[in-house]
């Protein structure tokens, strides 16, 4: 099997330049605007104002991505957007076409600070723990890695960050789960519900008939 | 705080809203009519055949409505066949969007046969019966639908799928009641419909309350304009007012007519869910947390 691939992305170093984005967009061919109102914020030297399918997809994206030509991916979070132009749902597609050629994703290409990593990740992580062993060295004590573990939540995520806060500032769930989670407890319940109002409906029947035959209703014969 | 809170809400548009109701309507009249098929007497037909229309339409108006909220509405295709293979079909049993979609196409099927079909007999008890459990399924789904996302609230509690049958049964039978004195329905038979109803209402009721005390903390995200229009609403005028009716009719007039009131609850439920946990917008939760 080829070697895992993944995106290890280093919040610490991003300037917000929104060079990701715009690479992305420009790669994927996707509109700037919707509905003429511009999606990438110049107001401020914060980072974006949406990080989503539309904009720089992998970001809030956690992919199981088993060798670089066999993508298997979980989305979630903000991930999937309508593109305004073809009004479809679009997600990251990891730039598998970028991949198939051996070029690195556009995002992570463009990015000039290299916040952006693509590369095998169990290289990234060795690359991912040495750099929050530096910023905890340097005193920023709160520096973590989100979903590098392996054992922990959904076995790892294939796109992992470096986060200098709790997961929620980001936007980032602090336990991501799968949705289909809640796929067999609401199917039984809803079947249990079911069989319930069924029963309802047939003691009511049951009922009247009875009722008729005690009060020696004239119809009581006919069911 | 509940992981739900940092997800985006889905881009629907408000026909899903209408949707939901109409198709709990649709599922739940079909299934009372596919009672009385297998089980009611020859006085009982106008309120089947009132069922069965309801049913019909309302499939109509649910493939309608689901169709121009997807913006192009040609791709309603790809819920039911794969684009690149044609003939193919699109099934994702672990998908309830994907179930939904398949027995929406079947139930409508089925009812529009036993629409159209005017007599009982077996064949009709037989179609009766598919319909019935696939009515039941088209209430239902859509509350597991938004159970299996990563939304507040709806991905916070089981329960969703249960209440909107419930929901469905509830307002299938005031649908009926509304629409089937009109053709020639019975005293009798109407009788069982509006005892049915209030019986559903009493479930329904008993499931809001499991659904609001499995949410948890979550529970607080009502504490919102959303929260006031379900206790008002969907509680006091749609299923406490309707059951107390029920015990002690009050005369004439919209508001005094459980059966309308049961729609309008149903329709307020529908409302208050979908909204009360799309109003929760991640950037927002996230800046609090931030601070
Ligand atoms: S990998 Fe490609 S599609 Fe995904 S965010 Fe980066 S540029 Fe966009
Ligand atoms: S290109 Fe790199 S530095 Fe610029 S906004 Fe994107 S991640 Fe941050």
């Amino acid at each position: 099997m080829p070697e895992a691939m993944g995106f290890f992305t280093d919040t610490t170093i991003c300037i917000g330049c929104k060079a990701c984005e715009v690479a992305c967009k420009n790669w994927n061919q996707l509109p700037a605007t919707n509905g003429g109102v511009s999606e990438l914020s110049g107001d401020s030297y914060d980072n974006t104002r949406k990080l989503d399918g539309t904009h720089w997809r992998h970001v809030k994206f956690i992919e199981q991505f088993e060798g670089p030509y066999n993508g298997r991916w979980l989305m979630m979070s903000d991930v999937i957007d309508m593109n305004p132009a073809a009004g479809t749902a679009q997600k990251c597609t990891l730039c598998y076409d970028r991949m198939q050629v051996g070029l690195e994703p556009a995002c992570a290409k463009a990015c000039p600070t290299d916040s952006i990593q693509f590369g095998p990740i169990a290289e990234l992580r060795t690359r991912a723990q040495k750099r929050v062993d530096q910023l905890k060295a340097q005193g920023e004590k709160r520096a973590r890695l989100y979903g590098d573990d392996p054992n922990g939540p959904l076995g790892g995520l294939n796109s992992f960050y470096l986060l200098v806060d709790e997961p929620e500032v980001y936007g980032l769930p602090r336990d991501p789960k799968l949705p289909s989670r809640n796929l067999k407890s609401s199917g039984v319940l809803s079947a249990a519900t079911g069989a319930v109002l069924g029963l309802v409906a047939l003691v009511g029947l049951r009922k009247r008939r009875m009722d008729e035959i005690g009060g020696g209703g004239e119809r009581g014969s006919e069911n | 705080m509940s992981d739900t809170f940092v997800t985006a809400s889905p881009h629907w548009t408000w026909f899903i809203i209408p949707y939901f109701f109409v198709g709990g309507i649709a599922g739940g009249a079909y299934f009372l009519a596919a009672v009385l098929e297998w089980f009611g007497r020859p006085e009982d037909r106008p309120v089947i055949r009132t069922g069965y229309s309801l049913a019909f339409w309302g499939a109509v108006l649910s493939g309608l409505l689901l169709t121009l909220d997807l913006g192009r509405s040609l791709r309603f295709l790809n819920m039911l066949f794969q684009s690149d293979n044609f003939p193919h079909l699109m099934f994702k049993s672990f998908s309830p969007i994907s179930f939904g979609a398949w027995a929406l196409l079947l139930f409508g099927a089925c009812a529009f046969v036993s629409w159209y079909a005017e007599t009982g007999g077996t064949p009709a008890k037989l179609i009766a019966a598919v319909g019935g459990l696939l009515g039941f399924f088209v209430a239902g789904y859509t509350g597991v639908l938004l159970s299996v996302t990563n939304r507040p609230i709806w991905a916070d509690s089981p329960w969703l799928g249960a209440l909107f049958l419930a929901s469905g049964a509830s307002t299938g039978a005031a649908a009926i009641a509304l629409f089937a004195p009109g053709r020639g329905a019975t005293e009798r038979s109407l009788r069982w419909v509006t005892t049915f109803d209030a019986r559903a209402l009493i479930v329904e009721l008993l499931l809001l309350i499991v659904f609001l005390v499995s949410l948890g903390t979550v529970a607080k995200a009502w504490l919102s304009v959303w929260g006031l229009l379900l206790i008002v609403g969907v509680v006091g005028a749609g299923i406490l007012w309707p059951l107390r009716l029920h015990l002690k009719p009050a005369g004439a007039g919209a508001l005094r007519n459980p059966a309308v009131m049961v729609l309008l609850g149903g329709f307020l439920l529908r409302c208050v869910v979908l909204l009360a946990s799309n109003s929760i917008e991640y950037h927002r939760v996230a800046s609090v947390v931030a601070r």
